[in-house]
């Protein structure tokens, strides 16, 4: 009995050591890949705050911005990023209340994208500041009946929680790294080292960690559909045909829980091939999550067909010339793209299994993301370009809304920070949750204990 | 990078421009400090009675006299955030007048010291429908009573005074421009390029009332000429129409003072009896200015109704 008891052990710290190497991969081994992208990511950074000085130089002017569209690419890219960094709480949070258990390997890859999106968004925001030098006039003159406001308070609430559910669960894995990564600069060993705090893993401590997880995973839904819910609202509280929508809440809500899946599928292919995880994260994985984007696509065609559709119905003056304008006009062959490309055919294919399969959900998240931000594009610049008064004594180009070169390139280097953010953590800490893992596939936590010390 | 360059000899070819004519124009009135533009004409044999510090009354000639510094008081910038007490201002164009001659276009754009691209006060030419004849539409900032733009800015820069005014405050604008999105009036402009003469006007202290020296990266808009209505004057605009579309005055005492030839109404009489409205009413902004309807459309040349 004894012997049979040893054996069953024997193979479970077998099996365990096996987990522990292979998701220690990222951060032991430095493939050429690894140096080339960071550099190409830091590349692409400088040439963005290159283009920010510039900017802060000759003022707004770098860009195309002006007094008609007078908010353009950088609230696109805010309210796309802040859009993205909502599937954290998706996947952790709503699935994990629902009791979903197929999430375990992606919870993490959720919650670094959170993070990192949030993280760029906060930055571009600044971005598009005229006077980013007074940004702490906000802390001293604030007034709370400004959405702006309400928008600074949840986005940074968000931000604190989604690092706290990033870290949370990870300290049993930092306490693991703790032990085992002893080749490891000074400097690495040393953040381990505090941010295990202390960690034991004994039976109370698991206990407290679950507990405060618990609470965290509450608290964060209410926020997360928060700083979306008030994202809409900046455009949401004004006059404007095309803004002025009681349903912007929710339609921006569903359309962030469709971009953010797809951001998790894509990184969850790339964490797969490069490191050769389709044992963690498997087929099966990507079936689940297509269904998922299909789930919340069809609620944002939903929202899509109330958005537009019913305005089209009745065609009232200045709704009726904004929905002509995406329908037949300036933008018509963006927003059908969107709505197709984005929407419509990836719904349609995802219903059939074999577009469930790894590679064909990459190619439609690709889709989904690129038609997400487009579409934050769409819901920012016609409206911004067709005013209540008609446009008279400007210059031509007052128009039109073609982002410069300059503007392009300082969004194209937010998305790099977003990336480097996560290209960085993927190299310190393990991208799958270890203990997690090791739990799901029944070893027990005495050894994951012991493997701690 | 092309783009830049371009703007670099847009801006150079406006400074030389500024230089020459708008700028020396704005430069001797902020010297001057006063909202006639003709004060230099010497002895004009209109004399006026001032009581001196001694309390002794003298009379000098009109001509002698200007103001020495219009922020005497260190708090004038917190003085300028209450309003004038015992006013609520209101402006009542009268469509039918308008003839386009930009008047007012030219003296605000100078006096606040904007860049031809930028507008406080904007002369449009509106058509409700296709078969309606065309009209000229001068409007600025409508002051409104609910303002839009008030409610979103998120550190107090713009602010609505006790006499009806909205103001910004461009010391304090961070330059988020959410109050350019919820204006639905398109009544404000950002400065998105250093403004012109601004190495000119860089030690000039800033004035609240009259938003200038204007600042790079943030909002400026029609201020009601808050410091004309200071001195008990009728804004630039509204002196500077040659056509008598303009009166402006105080709700309170039902007085408002046409412009051009100094003739003091009824405002409830005239709105009432005219048919006067406000600008998109139904949005709830409770708009403090006033149209009369374009009766006389015929002044709108055709050539103009192209670009409507």
């Amino acid at each position: 009995m004894r012997e049979v008891y040893r054996k069953e052990e024997q193979e479970q710290r077998l099996q365990l050591e096996q987990i522990v190497t292979d998701l220690t991969l990222p951060i032991n081994k430095t493939y050429p890949s690894f140096k080339i992208w960071v550099g190409f990511l830091l590349l692409l950074i400088a040439v963005g705050v290159a283009m920010y000085v510039q900017q802060l130089i000759y003022g707004l002017s770098v860009t195309d911005m002006r007094d008609i569209a007078s908010w353009g690419l950088y609230i696109s890219d805010f309210v796309f990023l802040i859009a993205v960094s909502l599937v954290g709480s998706l996947i952790t949070a709503i699935l994990k209340l629902s009791n979903v258990k197929w999430t375990t390997p992606l919870t993490r890859i959720a919650e670094v994208i959170a993070v990192a999106a949030v993280v760029g968004a906060l930055t571009i925001i600044v971005v598009d500041m005229g006077r980013p030098d007074r940004l702490w006039h906000i802390f001293v003159y604030g007034r709370i009946q400004s959405p702006i406001v309400w928008d600074i308070i949840v986005v940074n609430t968000y931000l604190v929680i989604s690092l706290l559910l990033l870290y949370l669960p990870m300290i049993p894995d930092i306490a693991l790294l703790r032990q085992r990564m002893n080749n490891k600069p000074k400097w690495q060993q040393k953040t381990y080292q505090i941010l295990s705090m202390g960690w034991q893993g004994t039976d109370e401590q698991f206990k407290i960690l679950e507990r405060s997880i618990n609470v965290l995973i509450v608290l964060i839904v209410p926020v997360a559909l928060a700083i979306h819910t008030v994202t809409s609202w900046l455009f949401a509280t004004t006059l404007r045909p095309g803004w002025d929508s009681t349903i912007f809440g929710p339609y921006f809500v569903s359309g962030a829980f469709m971009v953010g899946a797809a951001a998790v599928i894509l990184l969850m292919f790339i964490v797969r091939i490069r490191y050769n995880y389709a044992k963690y994260i498997t087929d099966y994985h990507f079936d689940m999550m297509a269904k998922l984007l299909v789930l919340t696509s069809l609620v944002y065609l939903y929202f899509n067909i109330n958005e537009y559709l019913v305005p089209a119905y009745k065609m009232k003056t200045l709704d009726g010339e904004h929905i002509n304008g995406l329908f037949f006009g300036h933008f018509s062959s963006m927003f059908w793209f969107v709505q197709i490309a984005g929407m419509v055919i990836p719904i349609f294919l995802m219903i059939f299994k074999p577009f469930r399969k790894p590679k064909a959900v990459l190619v439609i998240s690709i889709f989904v993301i690129i038609g997400a931000f487009l579409k934050r594009f769409l819901i920012v610049t016609p409206t911004m370009l067709h005013p209540f008064l008609p446009v008279q004594n400007y210059p031509e180009s007052y128009h039109h809304y073609t982002p410069t070169i300059p503007e392009s390139l300082i969004v194209v280097g937010s998305f790099a920070g977003v990336a480097l953010v996560i290209t960085l953590f993927l190299k310190v800490f393990p991208i799958i949750p270890i203990w997690e893992t090791a739990h799901e596939k029944g070893i027990s936590n005495g050894i994951i204990k012991n493997s701690c010390k | 990078m092309k783009e830049s360059e371009k703007d670099q000899s847009r801006r150079k070819f406006i400074r030389n421009l500024g230089a020459l004519g708008l700028g020396s124009l704005a430069f001797s009135s902020i010297i001057g400090g006063s909202c006639s533009p003709k004060k230099s004409e010497l002895a004009s044999g209109k004399t006026v009675k001032l009581l001196t510090n001694n309390n002794e009354l003298v009379e000098v000639d009109s001509a002698y006299i200007s103001t020495l510094n219009k922020n005497l008081s260190s708090n004038h910038n917190s003085e300028s955030r209450k309003g004038l007490p015992g006013k609520k201002f209101v402006l009542v164009v009268d469509l039918a007048k308008c003839q386009n001659a930009r008047k007012c276009m030219d003296k605000c754009q100078s006096v606040h010291q904007l860049r031809p691209d930028q507008h406080h006060l904007n002369v449009l030419v509106m058509k409700e429908s296709e078969n309606t004849a065309p009209y000229y539409m001068p409007k600025q900032c409508q002051h409104c009573d609910n303002p839009p733009c008030v409610k979103v800015c998120p550190v107090d820069a713009t602010f609505k005074r006790s006499d009806g005014i909205v103001l910004i405050d461009n010391e304090r604008c961070i330059g988020c421009r959410f109050c350019i999105a919820a204006c639905p009036y398109s009544a404000r402009s950002f400065n998105w390029y250093e403004p012109i003469d601004a190495e000119k006007y860089k030690d000039v202290p800033y004035d609240i009332e009259k938003n200038v020296p204007q600042k790079k990266g943030t909002v400026t808009k029609c201020t009601f000429s808050a410091d004309c209505l200071r001195e008990g004057k009728l804004p630039y605009c509204v002196s500077a129409c040659p056509n008598g579309v303009y009166y402006f005055g105080n709700i309170y005492e039902d007085s408002v003072t046409n412009g051009t030839s100094g003739e003091t109404v009824s405002f409830r009489k005239l709105v009432e009896e005219n048919g006067g409205y406000r600008l998109m009413d139904d949005l709830g902004t409770a708009p403090s200015v006033y149209y009369l309807p374009p009766k006389n459309r015929a002044a709108v040349p055709k050539e103009e109704n192209s670009h409507v």
